[in-house]
């Protein structure tokens, strides 16, 4: 390819962009396209979006003593591409994953049938810090325990699809992905130009529909919130994004209270019901008479009225015992155990120390493996091998045969790599994928989701703390 | 007109006073520029150093400054004043807090009011002691009314009509009102140094900067063709009906906005504020400004700037001070 893709080189990764555009033609003409741009145009839009991310307040804010600055998650205009092909796999594999993770957390908080078959070891429940012991035989509106769920999806150099992780208790995010479509249409049409990408601006509408979907049902027009912990929490600018698509109020703690078993919001008019509360703060801080007794970002009384059934709170407490690594191991067995299947997104490969053949796998290749701690019981700090020193593998080994149930053990795990602006040039950075899906009375997969790229040469953590940014998603049709 | 009570014109009580304030924080910038901007231009033209002084006076500052400077002048009230965020009531702090209600209130505010405050802001704080110095001041305060009017231009184009527009115009007007009475009460008395002067023959070029503090000039001359007295230019700033920087005015316009919430939105809530505004009302209306001046302007400009404080205090105690225990009405 002649122009700016001309010397790029994926070293053995898989690339989002240069491997597909065999299989699909507008890939193919995306990748021209791009090719064909002038750097500095590049360059100069890639500025103009920086600064209109910073002037529309697209961003997280860090708090001083006297002053609040904003500070924006970068962002490349390169987009990540995926084909209407893989869109469909990885879809349906989301589906399939949230749609187990509802059916297990409504039978660890009913039967327990899938801890007495022995398919999950009881102990990583029930001794689970977020195993939530007020949930048990409660029951929620269509069994949606899981009404947004992020799951953070990597892709190995063969181009397969892999699960790193599943978000089940407040993932954000998804305010980028519709962000970053906004700002795409505006600096970059010229590449969008006769390509038909799915739209994404109706995760809102969705959201709200959700809502209302699990309000209760003696209500005719539910009133629909957003509780936030307010402007200092990091998150803050999805909270405004997503009350405002919603169209409806962005609430804190302060702003609800509970009276006759039900809730209410303090409006100039006086208190007004609310029946529907997406929750974008922790279980922990959610009711002072249940949880922390310290928190001031909850609602006193918040839990009765949900027990109650006068009010429907997203995403239900006691998520986070399933999202958790231990049970993330698991994942492909309770799929198998529940809808008899094999799971549509494999895991990445996992080796849980808890059971003999994992433990030996693990300590005959502990040089190679990223040991994890699992659960909150436990652990003492996880050991990437290729990294550590002899010794330091050495005394891991003895720590990990007093104790290996708390702990899983994974290969290095490869990330792809998407064409990404870099100085004045594209080269190629490792991508992950975070698709959102949406449940209330169905599941609905938002195409696409958040891709975050490490910017750094070689660098393979995406997060924002350590150098991650982001990229709009295109999911062909 | 107004649509009757519903769930689309809820409003939460926590967004109504961060709209109150956001509106507050926005007019006293404005009007912190335009008496910098005045003072500037007029103490340069020969008047003495205490044009700077009364701008410390109107802010009823006198403490806090001297803590931090020995003199007020040129340099000092400037800076102050302008970028100085150790004070309270400078630019750059009522400007961080304008931009922190506007935070509170993105979920509400349309993305350009946002965008433009926070731009606003971002300039603002990159303000130093040096972008105050005195060949400065001028060209900075014609940015900082711009941009404030910029924001009421983008608000009144973008803001819904909804109750929230009236607790933003109510914040609005009481500090306008509150801006303009404080003005008329300092420039009054620095510019009539003995009370004989009180009415008589006095350097006219500094009541020309009282007006146009207020942006006044031009409309008063309309009114006052043929002679600027200082009690014409007293009664001008305080009960003209025209004049949107006038007390009468700001006066009526917030009960305009409170009748609304009253009658239009149902909030009984609002009654009394509208009480203690009719007080104050009638006692604009009901007498000339030759009747003020001879029962002493400064004692009533005082009762004016408290009556401002009883109906924001109406208002907060009707709509958002609500202690937690107190049990509201609820809405079925």
């Amino acid at each position: 390819m002649h122009g700016l893709l001309e010397g790029y080189n994926n070293n053995g990764f898989f690339c989002e962009l240069m491997d597909c555009t065999k299989h699909d033609p507008a890939v193919a003409l995306i990748a021209r396209r791009l090719s064909a741009m002038d750097p500095a145009e590049l360059c100069r839009r890639a500025s103009i979006a920086e600064a209109e991310l910073f002037n529309q307040g697209i961003t997280f804010t860090v708090y001083s003593d006297k002053d609040a600055i904003d500070r924006i998650l970068p962002f490349d205009l390169i987009p990540r591409v995926i084909t209407a092909s893989e869109w469909d796999g990885l879809e349906r594999g989301v589906r399939q994953r949230v749609a187990a993770l509802n059916a297990f957390i409504w039978d660890i908080y009913h039967n327990q049938k899938i801890l007495a078959d022995g398919v999950v070891p009881k102990h990583l429940v029930l001794g689970n810090a977020n195993f939530r012991p007020e949930m048990v035989g409660l029951d929620v509106p269509h069994g949606t325990y899981v009404h947004v769920c992020g799951v953070d999806i990597i892709r190995d150099e063969t181009g397969a699809f892999l699960v790193l992780e599943d978000n089940a208790r407040t993932p954000s995010g998804v305010s980028y992905v519709l962000e970053n479509r906004n700002m795409m249409r505006r600096i970059f049409p010229d590449l969008m130009d006769g390509i038909a990408v799915r739209p994404v601006g109706s995760y809102g509408l969705m959201l709200q529909q959700a809502l209302m979907e699990i309000a209760p049902t003696s209500v005719s027009d539910p009133q629909v919130v957003l509780l936030s912990p307010g402007i200092y929490n990091s998150a803050y600018f999805e909270h405004i994004f997503l009350a405002r698509e919603m169209g409806v109020p962005l609430v804190e703690g302060n702003d609800l209270v509970v009276e006759d078993g039900r809730v209410w919001m303090r409006t100039t008019a006086g208190l007004a019901p609310v029946h529907s509360i997406y929750r974008r703060l922790n279980d922990d801080f959610l009711d002072p008479d249940v949880f922390r007794p310290e928190s001031t970002l909850g609602v006193r009384g918040l839990i009765d009225c949900w027990r109650r059934g006068t009010v429907a709170i997203a995403n239900a407490v006691g998520t986070g015992v399933a999202d958790d690594k231990a049970i993330y191991a698991y994942m492909p067995r309770i799929i198998r155990y529940y809808f008899g299947e094999d799971a549509i997104l494999s895991n990445v490969e996992t080796h849980i120390c808890g059971e003999p053949e994992g433990l030996a796998y693990t300590l005959a290749n502990l040089e190679k493996l990223v040991v994890k701690p699992v659960g909150e019981s436990g652990g003492y700090g996880l050991i990437i091998g290729p990294h550590a020193t002899r010794a330091e593998i050495e005394a891991f080994r003895a720590q990990l045969i007093a104790d290996p149930e708390n702990y899983i053990s994974q290969p290095m795990i490869k990330l792809s790599v998407s064409p990404t602006l870099s100085g004045k040039t594209l080269a190629p950075r490792h991508v992950d994928l975070r698709p959102f899906a949406i449940t209330g009375k169905k599941c609905w997969v938002l195409p696409g989701g958040l891709t975050r790229v490490a910017l750094r040469e070689g660098s393979l953590v995406v997060n924002s703390s350590q150098g991650g940014g982001s990229k709009d998603t295109w999911v062909l049709e | 007109m107004i649509e009757p009570l519903s769930r689309s014109t809820l409003l939460l009580s926590r967004y109504a006073e961060a709209l109150f304030w956001l509106a507050r924080y926005m007019e006293r910038v404005e009007n912190l520029a335009r008496i910098l901007d005045v003072t500037d231009t007029f103490v340069r033209h020969g008047a003495d150093q205490s044009g700077w002084r009364s701008v410390i006076q109107i802010n009823a500052d006198e403490e806090r400054f001297l803590k931090r400077y020995s003199e007020a002048n040129a340099e000092t009230v400037a800076e102050f004043y302008l970028v100085d965020r150790e004070n309270p009531t400078s630019i750059a702090s009522s400007l961080f807090a304008a931009r922190e209600n506007a935070r509170t209130l993105r979920p509400l505010i349309s993305t350009e009011m946002w965008a433009q405050i926070n731009v606003f802001y971002n300039r603002v704080r990159g303000l130093t002691a040096a972008d105050a110095a005195p060949s400065r001041v001028s060209g900075l305060c014609a940015y900082l009314k711009e941009q404030c009017q910029a924001h009421a231009g983008i608000t009144d184009g973008t803001f819904f009509r909804d109750q929230g527009w009236a607790f933003y115009n109510i914040g609005k007007y009481i500090e306008r009102g509150d801006q303009t009475s404080r003005l008329v009460d300092i420039k009054y008395h620095t510019l009539l140094p003995t009370t004989d002067d009180v009415g008589g023959a006095v350097d006219i070029s500094q009541w020309h900067a009282l007006l146009r503090t207020a942006s006044g000039y031009h409309a008063f001359r309309r009114v006052y063709p043929s002679g600027m007295t200082p009690a014409y230019v007293a009664g001008f700033l305080l009960l003209n009906h025209s004049f949107p920087r006038s007390v009468v005015l700001c006066v009526r316009q917030i009960e305009v906005y409170l009748t609304q919430l009253s009658s239009g939105y149902s909030l009984r809530g609002a009654y009394d504020a509208q009480e203690r505004l009719d007080e104050l009302r009638a006692a604009l209306l009901d007498q000339t400004i030759e009747d003020i001046l001879s029962r002493g302007l400064h004692e009533f400009l005082d009762w004016v700037q408290r009556q401002f404080i009883e109906v924001h205090n109406a208002v907060a105690a009707a709509f958002w001070r609500k202690a937690p225990e107190q049990s509201q009405s609820q809405i079925s």
